[in-house]
């Protein structure tokens, strides 16, 4: 059945060490920060470079105190970066203006590499705050600081359903893709993806089924259109003071380099 | 409290109109431990099912003292414990400990008095230092045990496994079985393994066809291989049924089980 490890799913567990005071900060201390991290780096132009570098040291002091080391952190950005930076990728070539780099049959313009530039950069810090907010705060806690931070119940609900669920299909879809291994499927032209079709077919059946005896085991405990919540969140003052911290360390630098991106 | 199951001329139809249950009459006594045999598509799902009023048929049905309706839904569903077949079904909190508090808070209970409840069930299944983790991360044995336990924390009187041993490995079904003897409730088991009937439960039931074709001591059902094999059943071969003794039982379900019968209740004349 797979424990912990050999799953592909590995790389969205904790990372550091899990004693560590970032690790036991408030789930709602840690958003707040991170997001505040994000949301001043995407708000700043780029000629104020400085506000990138103390969102940088922000986010390196973050990981330093949670000991969570780069490699840790290269490992989960590695994945996500790449889809980030695919929409700008074509930026340098349609925006014009400036100095132009011929590379063959296209053209580079200075204004499009300064605004890749500006886009990679805070698409960087926005990724390492996510992975960091992740590497530190497993995904229940995540969803039970979201709850008290007054998501939707709805939302937060889905949210750890298909967290919950996520690996039970991920390990069912194996199972598949070996059934259609194990019967020499191997998929050469277009016309060989309508197996994968019936086979995405009897995924969602096989989910739709679950999710009614999901829902009866929910009822034959009790259920009553409520989740409970076993152990209320209280903000401490290290939650407190590191929300503070972030906020000193990133919001005067922002304010004082003016408004608009 | 009583905690048995009078069940009087029980139908069921599927939406489709396929008859599930056609007719069940069946009487479970305080204490006792049942073991309902049957081929797939014998109905034993279904009357599981109907034990928790998650599916509702016509005639009588009083479970564990509850008469089975939609007023009665609250009490009898802390009454009766349900453990579902496939344990990802019934662990659908990020957490082993989240799980087992689900009930208990359902039941209204404060945070504090449902993290004893927690730490009581998983006790009794042997999981305690499992109660941070999430159920991905737990073998199949383990998932198995921490489904008894979040159904065992509501302190139900009556105990309903469906399959509880399907799946697991010799070890784990052994654990399990360890498990299952010390827990002091009336059980009804929905099973395949006739061996872990014959350790487990005194009485034996056969379904077939939606109907209990066979009520009795469970080595005489085991002990019939003409039975069984009407009802697609079987023993292991070369498996000795006296050389497996009957698991012995907590004190208190040995005092409860020296009561005579229960008589039916008013309205139960069957």
């Amino acid at each position: 059945m797979g424990g912990l490890g050999n799953h592909s799913l590995e790389l969205t567990g904790l990372a550091g060490d899990p004693a560590s005071p970032v690790h036991r900060l408030d789930p709602r201390a840690k958003i707040l920060g991170l997001v505040a991290v994000t949301l001043v780096a995407v708000s700043t132009p780029l000629e104020a470079w400085p506000v990138f570098g103390a969102c940088a040291l922000v986010l390196a002091c973050v990981a330093t105190a949670g000991r969570v080391s780069g490699r840790d952190v290269w490992r989960r950005v590695r994945f996500l970066l790449p889809l980030v930076l695919l929409a700008a990728l074509f930026l340098p070539f349609v925006r014009s203006g400036g100095r132009t780099y011929d590379l063959g049959p296209l053209t580079a313009h200075q204004a499009g590499l300064e605004v890749f530039g500006a886009v990679a950069i805070k698409a960087t810090i926005g990724t390492v705050s996510a992975v960091l907010l992740g590497a530190t705060t497993t995904f229940p806690t995540v969803l039970r600081g979201l709850e008290a931070m007054r998501v939707p119940r709805l939302l937060v609900m889905i949210a750890a359903f298909m967290y919950r669920y996520l690996f039970v299909i991920v390990e069912e879809t194996g199972r598949m893709r070996a059934a259609l291994a194990a019967r020499a499927y191997r998929p050469r032209t277009a016309l060989h993806a309508g197996a994968l079709g019936r086979v995405s077919t009897a995924m969602f059946l096989r989910t739709y089924a679950r999710g009614e005896r999901v829902y009866h085991a929910m009822l034959a405990r009790g259920y009553h259109g409520r989740m409970p919540q076993l152990a209320p969140l209280v903000l401490r003052r290290p939650d407190v003071l590191f929300v503070a911290l972030v906020l000193a360390a990133i919001l005067p630098l922002r304010v004082a380099t003016g408004v608009g991106a | 409290m009583s905690c048995a199951i009078h069940a009087v001329e029980l139908v069921y139809r599927y939406p489709n109109g396929h008859p599930a249950l056609v007719g069940i009459d069946l009487h479970v006594r305080h204490g006792e431990r049942v073991a309902v045999l049957g081929p797939n598509g014998a109905g034993k799902t279904t009357l599981m099912l109907h034990l928790n009023g998650l599916m509702t048929g016509s005639g009588a049905l009083e479970v564990a003292g509850v008469d089975v309706g939609p007023k009665t839904l609250p009490e009898l569903r802390r009454r009766v414990g349900l453990v579902f077949q496939d344990p990802d079904d019934q662990l659908f909190m990020p957490t082993v400990e989240e799980d087992v508090a689900f009930g208990p808070l359902n039941m209204g209970l404060e945070p504090d008095a449902a993290r004893a409840r927690v730490s009581e069930a998983l006790g009794a299944v042997r999981m305690e230092a499992a109660a941070e983790r999430a159920p991905h991360q737990l073998s199949m044995g383990e998932r198995r045990r921490v489904a008894i336990a979040t159904v065992l924390a509501m302190r139900p009187s009556l105990l309903v496994l469906d399959e509880p041993s399907a799946n697991l490995d010799p070890r784990a079904r052994r654990e399990l079985l360890e498990v299952l003897t010390r827990i002091d409730r009336t059980m009804l088991v929905t099973t395949h393994d006739l061996p872990l009937a014959a350790e487990l439960c005194e009485r034996a039931v056969i379904l077939a066809r939606g109907r209990v074709v066979a009520d009795g001591a469970c080595r005489e059902i085991l002990g019939n291989e003409e039975l069984l094999r009407a009802n697609d059943l079987e023993l292991p071969a070369g498996f000795d049924l006296d050389r497996v003794a009957l698991r012995p039982r907590p004190a208190a379900v040995i005092e409860a089980l020296r009561t005579p019968p229960l008589a039916a209740p008013a309205g139960f004349s069957s």
